[in-house]
């Protein structure tokens, strides 16, 4: 008999629980119904339902593969002897020249399309930077408290008081060589502090609960806690705000090229096409007009995604 | 309140500190020479340049020059540039134009904001509502400098309503500049009010206000909305700020003489006490603003009080 109870269980308990979180479940068969309801499992539930996030991860998907292979999309490539020819100059859009030429004589349809890896470089380099730099340091902060957590938030506080294009100009104009890395790390040099303020608050929120008395009554040290205890209650909703910050550090690559000092020619940035064309917008609208319709798709996509994980990790703000 | 205001301010000074000296660093690594600048393509007369070093104290170690421009800030005389022109006088000329640029933006976003916030938490999941919803997602996801060409060729050019760029002669001229500044912060505010208002409508004091028989209106404004508006003021707030200083791009694009373009102007000239007295003033305003908002939560909220 026991034998048989000891079996029944166990192939039910597959189906709920393909997720690779949740450590130290090996008591597969009793904990299935836990197990079903567990934040993460209930977040990407309510994320694969709803359309806003399944159309944004499309938009974004497909914006991945033209970042990664803009070759399957065009055969020209804007780095190619004589891709210019100042005889199409502002040509207009045609059958064979979707978008049709700038003021240069360069295809606005190749040029938009490898213009796309830049953009997402920018965004995913940024947020990578500011979410290890700004987490790392939150928790150091909300954990050490004292002295250490008094000086940086007063630090941070300098950033919140310098609008992003401020910075951005002062930033910018001191590294000068207008590629995307050095784009990106002026970017997360003034994008930190927002992810350091929430996840000093989530730890802080988190630091006097039952769960984390007690490990440390067990004599947990204070890298297990954080790791262990803390980290995994205070990352919602940093993700959250990475999320949503995709899109912005997107929009801000293009306004710092727009402005000149960010990605700069050679190098392809929407921004910068846009700033390119815009004396000339009355006359040829389309050498504005497609970049600016990419870069609204791109920014508008990461948004949506931003909004869709926010609703799913955090319902109180629905 | 006195105490707390005392208090605030005190706190407000090592802030104020770092972020000039955070600025005056900055400035110092930009790459160039603000003298060599001033010659043009030519190179400077090394004796005339070593007499404006000696001038303007270039010579000095960093710190010191910090503690001699702020000692000057201090009494109210925020220096002068390399060509010999006060920097208030600069910033006298400049702050005016931004400041009613960041005011009507000001406006446009808290007054369109609420209201369309507002109605679309009143009509839940209806047409409306996702009219809102859509829209704001599109002012948020275009960036200014699409959204400014788009109004400037649509209601300027075409439709021929507005004029597309400034006239400081006609105060029209600043409102279609301040209606691009603000799309995405009245976006942003559209969605806080939305979220804000459908909590607090959701509360136990609104279903008592509907119970005892308030009038709907009285019952939206003086219960719902009264409550809701904490998170809307702090961003609004935060947001002076940033209206003021961001509006390098919108001031750009509608050839607006303030600060933005003074800014712009100035760190690509290396004028470094023109960047620093203007980024100083921001930062001011930018304390001053948040300060007032948390004094502003004691009167939108009895319950809160400063000792």
């Amino acid at each position: 008999m026991p034998d048989i109870t000891d079996k029944v269980p166990a192939p039910a308990a597959i189906p709920p629980s393909p997720s690779t979180e949740d450590g130290g479940g090996k008591d597969t068969g009793k904990a299935k119904p836990e197990r079903v309801a567990s934040m993460w499992s209930d977040a990407r539930h309510d994320l694969i339902r709803n359309p806003i996030f399944v159309v944004s991860a499309i938009i974004i998907l497909f914006l991945l593969v033209l970042a990664a292979a803009p070759g399957l999309f065009t055969e020209r490539s804007p780095f190619e002897k004589g891709f210019c020819q100042l005889s199409d100059s502002a040509s207009k859009p045609s059958s064979e020249n979707w978008f049709g030429f700038d003021t240069l004589g360069c295809d606005v349809y190749t040029r938009t399309i490898y213009a796309t890896r830049n953009s997402i470089i920018v965004g995913i380099l940024t947020t990578v930077l500011t979410t290890l730099v700004g987490s790392l340091l939150g928790m150091i902060a909300g954990l050490r408290g004292g002295w250490l957590d008094s000086v940086l938030s007063r630090f941070t506080e300098i950033f919140f008081a310098l609008p992003l294009m401020l910075g951005g100009l002062l930033v910018a104009s001191i590294f000068q060589t207008g590629n995307v890395v050095t784009v990106a790390l002026v970017l997360a040099v003034l994008g930190w502090p927002q992810v350091f303020r929430i996840m000093r608050g989530a730890v802080l929120a988190n630091k006097h609960n039952d769960y984390v008395m007690a490990a440390k009554a067990l004599g947990a040290g204070t890298w297990r806690i954080a790791m262990r205890h803390v980290l995994p209650n205070a990352v919602a909703p940093v993700i959250v705000i990475t999320t949503i910050n995709l899109g912005v550090y997107i929009s801000a690559e293009a306004a710092l090229s727009y402005l000149g000092i960010g990605v700069q020619s050679p190098n392809i940035s929407w921004g910068l096409m846009i700033s390119d064309a815009q004396s000339r917008f009355l006359i040829s609208p389309h050498m504005v007009l497609f970049p600016s319709l990419f870069l609204s798709i791109t920014v508008l996509a990461f948004i949506m995604l931003g909004d869709a994980v926010r609703d799913a990790l955090d319902p109180k703000l629905r | 309140m006195g105490r707390y205001l005392i208090r605030r301010l005190v706190q407000a000074i090592p802030v104020l500190l770092g972020a000039t000296f955070l600025i005056f660093c900055l400035v110092f690594a930009l790459p160039g020479d603000p003298i060599q600048m001033l010659a043009g393509e030519k190179r400077a007369d090394p004796n005339i340049a070593a007499i404006l070093r000696e001038q303007y104290h270039l010579n000095d170690p960093l710190y010191q020059q910090y503690l001699h421009y702020m000692g000057g800030v201090l009494t109210g005389d925020f220096g002068e540039t390399y060509t010999g022109r006060a920097v208030a006088d600069i910033m006298s000329e400049r702050f005016p134009v931004t400041v009613q640029l960041a005011l009507i933006a000001f406006a446009v976003e808290a007054v369109i904001g609420v209201a369309a916030g507002v109605s679309a938490a009143l009509g839940r999941g209806k047409f409306l509502d996702n009219i809102v919803l859509i829209s704001t997602l599109l002012l948020v996801s275009v960036p200014v400098f699409v959204l400014g060409s788009i109004a400037q060729l649509t209601l300027g050019v075409q439709w021929d309503l507005l004029p597309i760029s400034y006239d400081e002669n006609d105060p029209m001229s600043l409102l279609l500049p301040g209606i691009v500044l603000a799309a995405a912060s009245m976006a942003y505010i559209t969605r806080l009010t939305r979220t804000s208002m459908m909590e607090t409508l959701r509360a136990d004091y609104v279903r008592t206000a509907i119970a005892k028989g308030l009038s709907r209106r009285r019952v939206i404004v003086r219960h719902a909305l009264r409550n809701a508006l904490i998170p809307i003021v702090t961003f609004l707030g935060a947001d002076l700020g940033a209206l003021m200083g961001g509006a390098i791009i919108t001031e750009r694009l509608f050839n607006i003489p303030g600060v933005g373009g003074q800014l712009a102007q100035s760190v690509y000239l290396r004028e470094q006490p023109v960047v620093i007295g203007i980024v100083t003033c921001l930062i001011l305003i930018y304390i001053a603003a948040n300060l007032i908002v948390d004094l502003l939560y004691a009167v939108l909220d009895p319950r809160i009080r400063y000792a």
